[in-house]
């Protein structure tokens, strides 16, 4: 059986703050977490929950204080093993006086590329991200969403086995978004194993195939999303419209909210189908039916009100 | 060894294109001219006040650079996080810092050219004519190159353990210092103890001696400098830079980035 494509083990991270830096501050806490070759993992937590210091550590741009992590079954010591990583760095920037291709060719030229084949992955990546006419222009002139862009060509132009994305969505527009989502499943579809840190739940429900879940530097849980995050509808939402005119179902529309001449209401699964027949007999036009499912943001609400303390960076004093 | 160039050409590459280094030789080429305005008003002894106030110029803009863009090398890629996408390649980190300084010390080298291409047509139109004797102010720019690249090697080992503003005072202080090296090794002050005495002894002998490099009279007055110099200069200056940045690599191979 193959080694996997990331282990951890009891991975720690404490740093130092305060006057003379003799206070520490927990970010990470043994983390033991294993991802499989070929799967999509995503890695989800609210902001300073410990995602990038995870993946900070797995890249050596930080050391763990304790504990030890493997990339595909090599320590993360070991540069060699990058030429087979690709990694998107949160809120990526790079030289500002290098145009997009200039410094996509900068990285490509590290993986031994002859000038023939990084001019074609170059024209490549940029072509993917959507940048093919602005591979240009000096990256001082790039959006935050451009520069994204950039960041995710640079991550997976050597074509690598393993890609990990720090937060890929963050600064995109919904069509950058949809690229992006593309562009993994894309990955996934070419036995790639990717890693990436998100606090939106939407994403990683749509493209994962196992989620761990990080709070307060402690790993809550790692499975399928929907067992995980307990995604399980927890209600329904009817989006109706009324005629002019209509009569009755006053007793409804008191519980309903109105956004233009859209009604809508959320009512538990099993008085739907009364709701749906109290709507009909005034009249109501039913524009659609959903599931209201929790989002991330409930999910850890209820996570951090369970255990305030632990979801809370832990602060070793005097250490 | 090829990923170390890689890095460095992409050093170059942006420094040539960050306008404030062309501001800063603008200004250089500046003094230079009005250094021919000056040895002008200096009868007889025109070119030597030029060969002097340009090689001054010269060497301070030289410094200039080097301290602030030497600084700013690494703590920037830190502060600005390009460092993280960077690292994720194949590249040890010691690699990344040796080709950054390398990429600085080809930008100074070209920098300086363009420089003394400046001060040589100043003297042409002084002197209206070069001679074999004016070779030596070729040599006293090749002494302001191995002495900035000695402080770019002290910029960066700062700037790995410490703040840009306070790597910029130490290696302006370790340079200050440097420059009197003989004096602080002979000073003799009334009711000096015998340990302040070893101590600063011991200093002089630690601090790099930038006095070395100091050859502005030889050049302005057209006398040559021994060949000997010019290979002890040379040996001293690798090798302590070779001990200055393997210093900063061991520092910064094992430091946390932001």
């Amino acid at each position: 059986m193959s080694a996997p494509a990331i282990e951890t083990e009891n991975l720690s991270k404490e740093y130092p703050y305060g006057f003379l830096h003799l206070k520490k501050k927990l970010s990470l806490e043994s983390l033991n977490l294993q991802v499989e070759a070929g799967q999509v993992f995503g890695f989800l937590g609210p902001n300073g929950a410990g995602k990038s210091t995870t993946i900070k550590l797995l890249m050596g741009i930080i050391f763990p204080t304790s504990g030890s992590a493997r990339i595909l079954g090599k320590p993360v010591s070991d540069v060699a093993m990058h030429r087979d990583i690709g990694y998107l760095p949160e809120q990526p920037y790079f030289y500002d006086y290098l145009t997009a291709a200039e410094v996509l060719d900068y990285f490509a030229r590290f993986h031994g590329f002859s000038a023939g084949e990084r001019a074609e992955r170059v024209q490549k990546m940029l072509k993917k991200v959507g940048l093919e006419t602005a591979g240009k222009i000096q990256l001082r002139k790039y959006s935050k969403g451009m520069l994204q862009r950039v960041g995710l060509a640079q991550a997976i132009l050597h074509d690598p086995k393993l890609v990990i994305l720090d937060e890929p969505m963050s600064g995109l527009d919904p069509v950058g978004r949809r690229e992006v989502r593309d562009i993994i499943l894309e990955l996934k579809n070419a036995g790639k194993t990717i890693l990436f840190s998100t606090h939106i739940l939407s994403d990683a429900e749509m493209l994962c195939d196992q989620v761990g879940v990080i709070a307060g530097g402690k790993l809550r849980g790692v499975g399928a999303p929907g067992a995980i995050v307990g995604v399980q509808a927890t209600g329904m939402e009817i989006a109706f419209e009324l005629p002019h005119g209509h009569a009755g179902g006053e007793k409804i529309l008191a519980q309903a909210t109105k956004s233009g001449a859209t009604y809508r209401l959320s009512v538990k699964e099993a008085e739907l189908y009364a709701a749906l027949e109290e709507l009909r007999a005034a009249g109501a036009r039913i524009l659609a039916v959903t599931q209201i499912k929790p989002t991330l943001e409930d999910y850890f609400l209820g996570l951090v009100g369970q255990d305030r303390a632990q979801a809370a960076a832990i602060e070793v004093h005097g250490k | 060894m090829s990923r170390v160039l890689i890095v460095a050409q992409n050093t170059f590459r942006e420094a040539v294109r960050d306008r404030v280094l062309y501001n800063l030789v603008f200004f250089a080429l500046l003094l230079i001219a009005s250094a021919v305005i000056i040895g002008q008003i200096s009868v007889d002894i025109e070119s030597v006040v030029m060969v002097s106030l340009g090689l001054s110029a010269i060497s301070l803009i030289g410094l200039l650079i080097a301290v602030f863009t030497g600084v700013g090398l690494v703590s920037k890629e830190i502060d600005k996080r390009t460092l993280h996408a960077v690292l994720a390649k194949p590249l040890r980190r010691w690699e990344f810092l040796l080709g950054k300084f390398t990429g600085l010390v080809l930008t100074l080298g070209v920098n300086l050219l363009a420089m003394a291409a400046g001060l040589f047509l100043a003297l042409l139109y002084v002197k209206h004519s070069l001679g074999r004797a004016d070779l030596v102010v070729l040599v006293a720019i090749y002494f302001v190159l191995l002495k900035l690249a000695l402080v770019v090697a002290l910029a960066m080992l700062f700037s790995c353990f410490t703040s840009p503003l306070l790597a910029i005072l130490f290696t302006g202080g370790v340079y200050l210092t440097g420059l009197f090296l003989s004096e602080l090794r002979n000073l003799q002050l009334p009711d000096m103890s015998p340990q302040l005495q070893k101590l600063l002894t011991f200093v002089s002998f630690i601090l790099p001696n930038f006095g070395n490099y100091d050859v502005m009279g030889a050049a302005a007055h057209g006398r040559s400098v021994a060949h000997g110099l010019i290979l002890h200069n040379t040996l001293y200056t690798a090798l302590y830079c070779a001990i200055v940045l393997s210093a900063a690599a061991f520092i910064f191979a094992r430091k946390d980035l932001k």
